[in-house]
């Protein structure tokens, strides 16, 4: 096989693993109510389970993030999160000063 | 058949200051240059957003290649990373339901699912009426979705003009940004805690399964903040 037949198999490996995921949550959603205690579960776990992907993201990333330096990652984290507090949660500033201060921070 | 009034409203939330438009440019640029760098043509990058468009599976995916893994891995591989997608839809879809609604709508709009358009029907679901949320939902959806695969495109079309600082630059705006919209959602005990044990948790069971690792911190935090919100009555 070549890679670009590889390439495709993994795309659609890739998207039908995505799929699954979603699709049995659609369909468990119509046994859900919005009142029960279940969909309160169900909501906890999908804050932590985020939580828990963006702060692998941060300490053990994937990609081009990777060749950063955690403990740059970490100042910019830091920075942001408090921009973000500070700014009474303006979104934008903390967003556009993560990119310049970690390119910043890496070329240096 | 769909209500193009709050199909319109929810494309328009791209718009504005806490549009998701600005991150999720920044790291599907940055996917579109990697999948350059790991050997894909444009058609296969744009087709990897436009098919499976979620960002933490697509990076497993171009990771594994290159190392060379097979494709039952890259499936497991990326059907645990991806698994999230199964909570977060069992925790919006009952906001979006109506009786009125037909089925289709709610199997084949799952496909927008991911961080940035869940954080936001999440935000502004509730200024929508119950019965049209799902078109809401679909015109986030679509223009989070469209954004995606065009940034996809364009990171695999400017790759050469970016060095590796912009890079990592464009990459660190997605965790940053999704952070600061978590933070504005902790309004109650359980999601406050559910936030900061996952994103502690995360990384430390990372050390030991990196497999496995969201799938644990998701559920052994969330459960701890489920109960802590039970007893304290909310």
């Amino acid at each position: 096989m070549d890679s670009s037949q590889i390439i495709i198999l993994a795309i659609i490996a890739t998207s039908i693993a995505t799929y699954i995921s979603r699709f049995m949550g659609a369909l468990t959603s119509e046994k859900v109510s919005v009142k029960s205690k279940i969909f309160k579960w169900f909501n906890c776990v999908a804050y932590s389970t985020l939580a828990a992907l963006l702060g692998r993201m941060i300490i053990f990333p994937a990609g081009v993030l990777a060749d950063s330096e955690l403990i740059m990652r970490l100042i910019v984290f830091f920075t942001c999160i408090s921009i973000f507090i500070l700014s009474k949660k303006n979104l934008v500033i903390p967003t556009i000063a993560s990119a310049f201060l970690l390119s910043f921070l890496t070329n240096i | 058949m769909i209500n193009s009034q709050a199909f319109l409203t929810g494309l328009k939330s791209l718009k504005g200051a806490r549009s998701p438009a600005l991150p999720l440019a920044a790291c599907f640029v940055a996917l579109g240059a990697l999948f350059k760098d790991a050997g894909f043509n444009i058609q296969q990058s744009a087709a990897s957003s436009l098919f499976t468009y979620a960002l933490p599976g697509q990076l497993v995916m171009a990771e594994s290649l290159l190392l060379g893994a097979s494709v039952i891995n890259i499936f497991l591989a990326v059907w645990l990373v991806n698994f999230r997608l199964y909570p977060m839809t069992v925790s919006l879809f009952p906001l979006l339901e109506h009786k009125s609604q037909p089925k289709w709508k709610y199997y084949l709009s799952c496909h927008f699912l991911a961080v940035s358009s869940w954080l936001i029907a999440k935000e502004s679901y509730k200024k929508i009426n119950a019965k049209y949320r799902i078109d809401f939902w679909m015109g986030i959806g679509t223009g989070t979705w469209l954004t995606a695969i065009l940034m996809t495109v364009i990171g695999y079309l400017v790759a050469d003009l970016l060095n590796k600082e912009m890079l990592i630059g464009l990459a660190i705006v997605n965790p940053i940004y999704f952070f600061c919209m978590m933070i504005g959602a902790m309004k109650n005990l359980a999601v406050s805690i559910s936030v900061i044990l996952g994103t502690i948790l995360g990384p430390v069971i990372y050390i030991f399964s990196s497999e496995w690792s969201l799938l644990f911190a998701g559920l052994i935090a969330g459960s701890v903040a489920f109960l802590f919100g039970e007893k304290n009555g909310q």
